[in-house]
């Protein structure tokens, strides 16, 4: 049973602007595996609710004419994960959204509310910052597009207004073809955890030499964090195991991760270095690179 | 013939199509829900409260706190009652509570028409404390000038043995010698049904609880203590249930709802504990901090083996220092040819109170001396399993500690197919190449051994009444309880072997009331098989003796002659020949005017032996020093559990063990801050119990014994699965990275530390 006050279902998105507008207390829901948890808990700043799970206008993945990716952020991640389109040109997103929960929350959980929680241990967010996506956003004022990467403020903060709605993901196409994807999830389990760190690249390289690489952790620093010095070192070197070695040390310093009860600050940094390794590497081959 | 046959679980079906009816699943017209007000501060005393804003909201009924309820102190563990006064559990608690013990102690209850509401309710209360020093190292808990947690001081018990010679000569005939530092960690149950109970009364004298509970009949002597009600005018009933593994061997939630149906003028009440609840709220597994000393001769045999440990209990004695005592004493038949030496003290601390969980202080105290053994066995430059099998207890070896004669020990049997199924001698070989870089791999080994109840420690009574039904079918009624672990099926499969009468014509009623269920003192200790399977035998012989006495009489032919097979009496030497069918016996024996009753057998028997079980586990691992990581490739438990009634059930028994213990060894403790008593994570994300995803394949063989003791030649097996797989991955770590784990569980962040501190990473 939840304690909850108000209920509507909107229509549209438009509709949801105007519920949202109309009732400065109320909160979106579309997937509820984080609303619902907060009701459980006694949260009433959770209690009345405007119901957008069922809306058309968030649904769907496809692919544009110009071979932009759009991925609805209405969907649950087991769409995502089942997405032909997101298999073929961004696999990296169905990675890491098999990351998340088990079964019975990735049927329910959606990618754009994955996003909307501001968590920053968000399991898709990684791999979208690597694949710089945009995200278009509807509200009471009008439409925007943020960078994916501009979209966190700080640990549960995030750049929507009370009455705006994330409606889509998009993914230009220049930022995956010809890249390399690896995502991985280090946690306490293989299922049902929050990451302890996460981490994507996408790279390109181009006669051994890295020509672009997109670097992105998660619960490293208060926001999920591209790693961009060590992005910028590792242009024009040579895709070699030493040097995948020296950018991880770089990526370090572009992070600052917590120190807590779930994990020492020197651990995650002795992970996040680990990661960083791996990943680029396993990255790296699967842009059919021999190291 | 039943006995050694997988036969299907009797609830199997009932199970998972839901038709299983659990506690939670009964309600009642005007049923009320009752939720706690908890403190939210380690140790203290309550100041004020004010329960105002929470009377006010609409469907709040009542709101007791501390003072309104009987000051009367009761002891929560369920064991029978002792006639020692000298012998019985500490009496330490109240229904509700001035003096916190613990962040989560019970200060108030509110009743409310539902749970919902109650919930709201007890977050509006507002509980002012005078905070007191938190105690919860034992540093401080034995400091002289430290702040009593009960009046009775911090220390809840205390002994030491020595037995199986003298130690000042073991240590002299020591060839190498060593004394280490251990601790294990605060581990939960995590059974799948949360406690839960409700009461109400059908008159104005008599209660009745139906509770999620391993102990009815224990449970209705401690409500009758804890409100001073006459034990015969409460009734306990329990349905199906999710679950216990020890932390439903204690009662928790149902005097408090007997208290409140009481109070309520007979309303039903119902207490429905949360997952956060049960974790830090209920009972949890007492964490040993100590030492285990060992030596070796020059021939490999152990010379002595010494531990010393103390054992926190949290807030509240609960099983308090019997799980210490079980621990030492279970753990004397393993090696049972050197000295031994237990020292133990438990102490109080402002923590969640620790109880009885399965395998009773005997994980803790094997992990102890497994990981001694191992370095020991190293440090003597001998192979870790050629010490065991050297020193590994022998039928007729005499227990060390009661000085009676082992009649089955099958551990050398156990280490050497365990030996075989894991390929030990060549993967040895081969995994000296995997000693070093990131990726390594390791072979570990560790034995228990356990016991087949609480004898002589405490009494072990059961009792059976069977009654043959019209149609010639069976009921058989127990005190004994199933909890998940498959009594039932395993009693209605002894009472086919001693009568005769086939599985299918028997059913166990897996309900117990205490109004009308025999007197059995429950589900503990591993006792169904051995304890109620003795009582199940006599019944049965005697059931089947009524039965055939009454075909006797029916037809004339001489009882001595007849035998039961499946549904029919038939002549011993001629088996196809159906004297009488047992429906026809039995309308016969019911209905007859002038010959005949009801016919039945009532059995109460105590059991005065207690067979010692045995087994080890053999763990294949593979080690990322990188990402502080074990992954196990193949684990395998080996058990000797004497005759195995049922393999299906008893595989799956294994299984659970291995699980648990796979889960303390590598991921779960319960985090509690030293300075403030503060539980981080008593919720299923922030405590790491493995998931399917993360249990590796599980794999298990017997070694069937025959122990003289028993009626169907069985030992315990519930409890034993889940002690040696925690010291066998331990001991898998140190072979395959060097390092020597000393504490639980052996997560990423302890191993990150300890190979930082060896200059692995």
């Amino acid at each position: 049973m939840f304690d909850i006050k108000s209920y509507e279902k909107a229509d549209t998105v438009k509709q949801a602007i105007e519920l949202l507008s109309a009732n400065p207390d109320a909160k979106l829901i579309a997937g509820g595996t984080d609303v619902l948890i907060r009701l459980r808990e006694g949260h009433e700043e959770f209690s009345s609710i405007i119901d957008i799970h069922h809306l058309e206008e968030i649904k769907g993945v496809e692919m544009q004419d110009n071979m932009d990716v759009r991925i609805g952020a209405g969907m649950c991640f087991t769409d995502v994960i089942e997405s032909e389109i997101i298999d073929q040109t961004i696999p990296i997103v169905a990675e890491a959204s098999g990351t998340v929960g088990g079964p019975q929350v990735r049927n329910v959980a959606t990618i754009g509310g994955n996003l909307c929680n501001g968590a920053i241990s968000a399991d898709s967010v990684a791999s979208l910052c690597v694949l710089d996506a945009t995200l278009e956003i509807e509200g009471i004022d009008g439409a925007r597009e943020v960078p994916v990467t501009e979209f966190y403020l700080g640990p549960g903060k995030i750049v929507l207004t009370h009455t705006e709605i994330l409606k889509s993901i998009y993914i230009k196409a220049e930022n995956y073809m010809g890249f390399g994807t690896h995502y991985y999830k280090y946690a306490m389990r293989n299922a049902m955890d929050i990451a302890t760190i996460g981490c994507a690249a996408a790279i390109k390289v181009d006669e051994g030499k890295v020509e672009t690489l997109k670097l992105a952790f998660t619960v490293a620093a208060p926001k999920p964090t591209r790693a961009t010095t060590a992005e910028q070192f590792s242009v024009g070197l040579d895709a070699t195991s030493e040097n995948i070695e020296k950018i991880a040390k770089k990526a370090l310093e572009d992070l600052n991760p917590r120190d807590s009860w779930r994990a020492s600050k020197d651990f995650r940094l002795h992970i996040i270095e680990t990661l960083a390794k791996r990943v680029i590497t396993a990255a790296i081959i699967d842009a059919g690179v021999q190291l | 013939m039943s006995v050694g046959k997988p036969i299907e679980r009797l609830d199997a079906v009932a199970k998972v199509t839901g038709k299983a009816r659990y506690t939670e699943d009964f309600t009642l017209q005007g049923m009320k829900h009752a939720v706690y007000v908890r403190s939210d501060i380690a140790h203290g005393m309550v100041k004020s409260i004010n329960v105002d804003e929470a009377s006010a909201l609409t469907g709040v009924r009542a709101i007791f706190t501390y003072e309104d309820v009987p000051d009367i102190l009761f002891a929560t563990a369920g064991h029978p009652y002792s006639t020692d006064p000298g012998h019985r559990d500490p009496y330490d608690r109240n229904l509700l509570t001035k003096h916190v013990r613990y962040e989560g102690d019970e200060v108030a209850i509110v009743v409310a028409d539902s749970e919902l509401i109650a919930r709201k309710a007890a977050r509006l209360i507002k509980v002012e404390y005078d905070k007191l020093p938190v105690l919860n190292t034992p540093e401080r808990i034995l400091a002289d000038d430290a702040e009593m947690i009960h009046p009775t001081g911090n220390i809840v018990g205390a002994h030491e043995f020595v037995v199986g010679g003298d130690m000042a000569e073991a240590i002299k005939s020591s060839e190498h010698t060593l004394e280490n530092k251990y601790s294990t960690a605060m581990v939960q149950h995590f059974h799948l049904e949360n406690h839960i109970a409700y009461a109400y009364m059908e008159d104005n004298e008599n209660i009745t609880v139906v509770s999620s509970t391993q102990i009815p009949h224990i449970a209705r002597r401690i409500i009758s203590e804890a409100l001073d009600f006459p034990m015969g005018k409460i009734k306990v009933i329990k349905p199906y249930i999710g679950g216990g593994f020890g932390a439903k061997q204690d009662v928790v939630v149902e005097p408090m709802a007997a208290f409140l149906t009481l109070k309520m003028g007979g309303a039903p009440i119902q207490i429905n504990l949360t997952r956060e609840e049960c974790l830090s709220c209920t009972r949890t597994r007492h964490p040993f901090l100590g030492t285990a000393k060992g030596g070796i001769d020059k021939n490999g045999k152990l010379t002595f083996m010494d531990v010393e440990v103390v054992s926190l209990t949290g807030a509240y004695a609960s099983h308090g220092h019997a799980i210490a005592q079980a621990g030492g004493a279970k753990a004397c038949t393993m090696y049972p040819r050197s000295v031994i030496r237990f020292n133990a003290t438990t102490v109080y601390s402002n923590m969640p109170a620790a109880g009885a969980m399965r395998a009773y202080g005997t994980p803790q105290v094997i992990f102890f001396v497994e990981n001694m053994m191992e370095e020991l066995a190293l440090k003597a430059g001998i192979d870790p399993l050629e010490f065991r099998l050297k020193n590994a207890g022998l039928p007729g070896d005499i227990n060390p500690l009661n000085k009676k004669p082992i009649l089955s020990h099958g551990l050398k049997e156990c280490l050497e197919k365990g030996r075989k199924l894991i390929d030990w001698d060549k993967k040895k070989k081969r995994y000296k190449k995997f000693k070093d870089g990131t990726i390594r791999r390791g072979l570990g080994v560790a034995c228990f051994s356990y016991a087949s109840g609480t004898y002589p420690v405490l009494v072990e009574i059961a009792s059976v009444r069977m009654a043959l039904v019209q149609d010639g079918s069976v009921h058989v009624l127990t005190g004994a309880t199933e909890i998940g672990q498959g009594s039932d099926t395993v009693f209605a499969q002894m009472a086919s072997e001693t009568t005769g009468i086939s599985t299918d014509k028997i059913k166990v009623i897996s309900t117990q009331d205490t109004d009308f269920s025999p007197f059995d003192t429950g589900s503990y200790a591993s006792r169904q098989t051995y304890v109620g399977g003795q009582a199940i035998y006599k019944t049965a012989e005697k059931l089947k003796d009524n039965i055939l006495a009454y075909a006797e009489e029916m037809t004339g032919v001489l009882a001595n002659r007849l035998q039961i097979v499946g549904d029919k009496i038939v002549l011993i030497e001629q088996p196809d020949k159906t004297v009488v069918t047992l429906k026809d016996l039995s309308i016969d024996a019911h209905y007859h005017k002038d010959r005949g009753g009801q016919i039945t057998a009532e059995v109460s028997y105590k059991t005065r032996t207690n067979a010692p079980s045995f087994g080890c586990t053999f763990v294949d691992i593979e080690v990322d020093i990188e990402l502080c990581k074990v992954d196990i490739k193949e684990i395998i438990n080996i058990h000797d559990s004497g005759k195995i009634i049922n393999p299906i059930l008893a595989k799956g028994q294994v299984h659970g063990g291995m699980g648990m213990s796979i889960g303390a060894a590598l991921a779960e403790e319960m985090l509690i801050d030293d300075e403030t008593g503060k539980v981080y994570n008593n919720n299923l994300l922030d405590y790491k119990m493995p998931t399917i995803m993360d249990t590796p394949d599980l794999k298990c063989d017997f070694v069937e014994t025959e122990e003289p003791t028993a009626s169907y030649g069985n030992k315990s097996l519930g409890e034993p699965p889940i002690i040696s797989p925690a010291p066998a991955i331990r001991n898998a770590i140190l072979d395959a990275t060097g390092v020597a784990p000393s504490e639980l569980p052996m997560s990423p962040k302890r191993l990150f530390e300890l190979f930082k501190l060896e200059g692995l990473i």
